[in-house]
């Protein structure tokens, strides 16, 4: 076992780290955000909304996660360089779209997985908040919306807290693949540490650790918001 | 026109033309890791959970920690790990005992690779299955004087498998879509194929597309399959909720 190469890329690392946190924060809350519309639309939307929130979610979580990647930052980010072959004018307004750094996919493509999850069990959330407790805000008079705001969503959302734990946990599992469309987050630079000192183990050893780490890291996190929340159960 | 530049059917066509033949290759490759890794896993599930329950202390601590580390470990990290250390350490193993280092077959490789790794997801479904079976059920057993092998086979076999299918089908479609993950260590399977189509033709959106629908249709005759299998160990059993 060989270490020293460990301290001068301790920056680089870092990076790396902040870099998957940052997909992993910034899916997690995206995707969330996302799952919610995603959720309704099945429980209580009409029919063609219904049928493309569910064919959504059944396309993403059928398919790996890894094509999905690759589908969109080879797929469509193909097509924004094409479209600037053909017509100049896109290609002088939107060069930032024709040079969009693979981060920004990467997250995208998190970002849309997460909610094509969690679309599903949000689903199951609002159909598991009880009915009478629906019925009973809309008999105080309450519209629509107001059943959602103050009682279907917050009831909702007290469902899911305790499986969000894990579906973040997947999720922060799934961060190593942006590393196949070169994404620099921790995976990234393993590899570039593993081209430069012709290590086969170390390297991913300590990457290892460090998911180990994370992964109880938030564990403790979730336990800790959970122990803050009250439950009658 | 761009839409020309996007989509070319021709291009799936078996044959030198076209790249049809590569990827249904890559799908039999695919197919095979799955099934293969998918048997495996519940093989080293089913030892894992037995050795969890019934086991000693410095068993169900070791597969404490395999579990653990390997449900804490991202599949990426595991399969790159496993596959050099796995295949580097069977050579060095062969040297030492005077024997000619042998190239290990990527298939074989990642069939291993795959399979411990969901071994360890398979040990937590089928020990949560097991758990389930009411005690009394094997207390019957026992008193009948039914061998343990005979009690396994009789009474916690059958009793298991309706709590165990709908995790065991999740399993399944999880290794499908992990067998992907082989592509990094530069086995050609369907996604690198794919991805070779796809740069040399210029066609990423449609290649991908194509895997993607591809990948969906295994999910979906999957999920057909399991709910016929569940409907059928469940027969005579109680309505769910």
């Amino acid at each position: 076992m060989v270490w020293d190469w460990l301290p001068q890329y301790i920056p680089l690392l870092l990076h790396g780290l902040y870099i998957t946190i940052l997909l992993l924060v910034g899916s997690v809350v995206g995707g969330f955000a996302l799952a919610v519309p995603l959720g309704l639309a099945q429980v209580t939307g009409p029919w063609p909304l219904r049928y493309l929130a569910r064919g959504y979610c059944t396309f993403i979580r059928g398919t790996p996660l890894l094509i999905q990647l690759w589908l969109i930052y080879y797929g469509v980010g193909s097509l924004f360089p094409l479209i600037g072959a053909e017509f100049p004018s896109f290609k002088e307004n939107f060069m930032w779209l024709i040079r969009l750094d693979a981060f920004y996919y990467a997250l995208l493509a998190f970002t849309l997985n997460f909610a094509g999850y969690e679309g599903e069990v949000m689903r199951g959330a609002f159909l598991g908040v009880p009915k009478g407790e629906l019925e009973a805000a809309r008999a105080f008079g309450m519209s629509p919306l107001k059943v959602l705001t103050r009682v279907w969503f917050p009831r909702a959302v007290r469902q899911v807290l305790p499986t969000l734990a894990g579906e973040t946990i997947a999720q922060l599992l799934a961060t190593p693949l942006a590393f196949t469309i070169p994404v620099m987050d921790l995976m990234g630079v393993t590899s570039k540490i593993r081209q430069d000192t012709f290590l086969i183990y170390e390297p991913l050893l300590f990457l290892a650790l460090i998911y180990v780490v994370l992964t109880f890291l938030i564990t403790r996190a979730f336990n800790y918001f959970e122990a803050l929340v009250p439950s009658r159960r | 026109m761009v839409f020309a530049a996007l989509i070319n059917f021709n291009l799936l066509a078996f044959g030198p033309t076209g790249y049809g033949d590569e990827m249904f290759w890559g799908l039999t490759r695919t197919v095979q890791i799955s099934v293969m890794a998918y048997a495996l896993g519940l093989g080293l599930g089913l030892c894992g959970a037995m050795g969890k329950l019934t086991g000693g202390k410095w068993l169900v601590n070791l597969l404490g920690v395999y579990t653990t580390l390997v449900r804490a470990i991202p599949d990426l990290v595991l399969i790159l790990l496993l596959y050099y250390a796995g295949t580097d350490g069977i050579n060095r193993m062969l040297i030492s005992i005077g024997l000619q280092p042998i190239e290990i077959n990527g298939l074989v490789a990642a069939i291993f690779v795959l399979g411990f790794v969901y071994g360890a997801y398979s040990t937590e479904v089928l020990r949560a299955a097991i758990q389930a079976v009411p005690v009394g059920q094997i207390e019957a057993a026992k008193a009948y004087g039914m061998s343990p092998f005979l009690r396994f086979r009789r009474i916690i076999l059958p009793a298991m498998l309706s709590y165990a299918i709908p995790g065991m089908a999740n399993l399944w479609l999880n290794v499908t879509k992990a067998s992907v993950l082989i592509s990094v260590v530069g086995f050609t399977e369907l996604a690198l194929a794919t991805k070779q189509a796809a740069g040399v033709s210029k066609l990423y959106l449609m290649f991908y597309v194509v895997t993607a629908l591809i990948f969906l249709s295994i999910t979906l005759i999957s999920n057909q399959i399991f709910g016929w299998l569940e409907r059928r160990v469940r027969r005579g059993q109680p309505k769910l909720a």
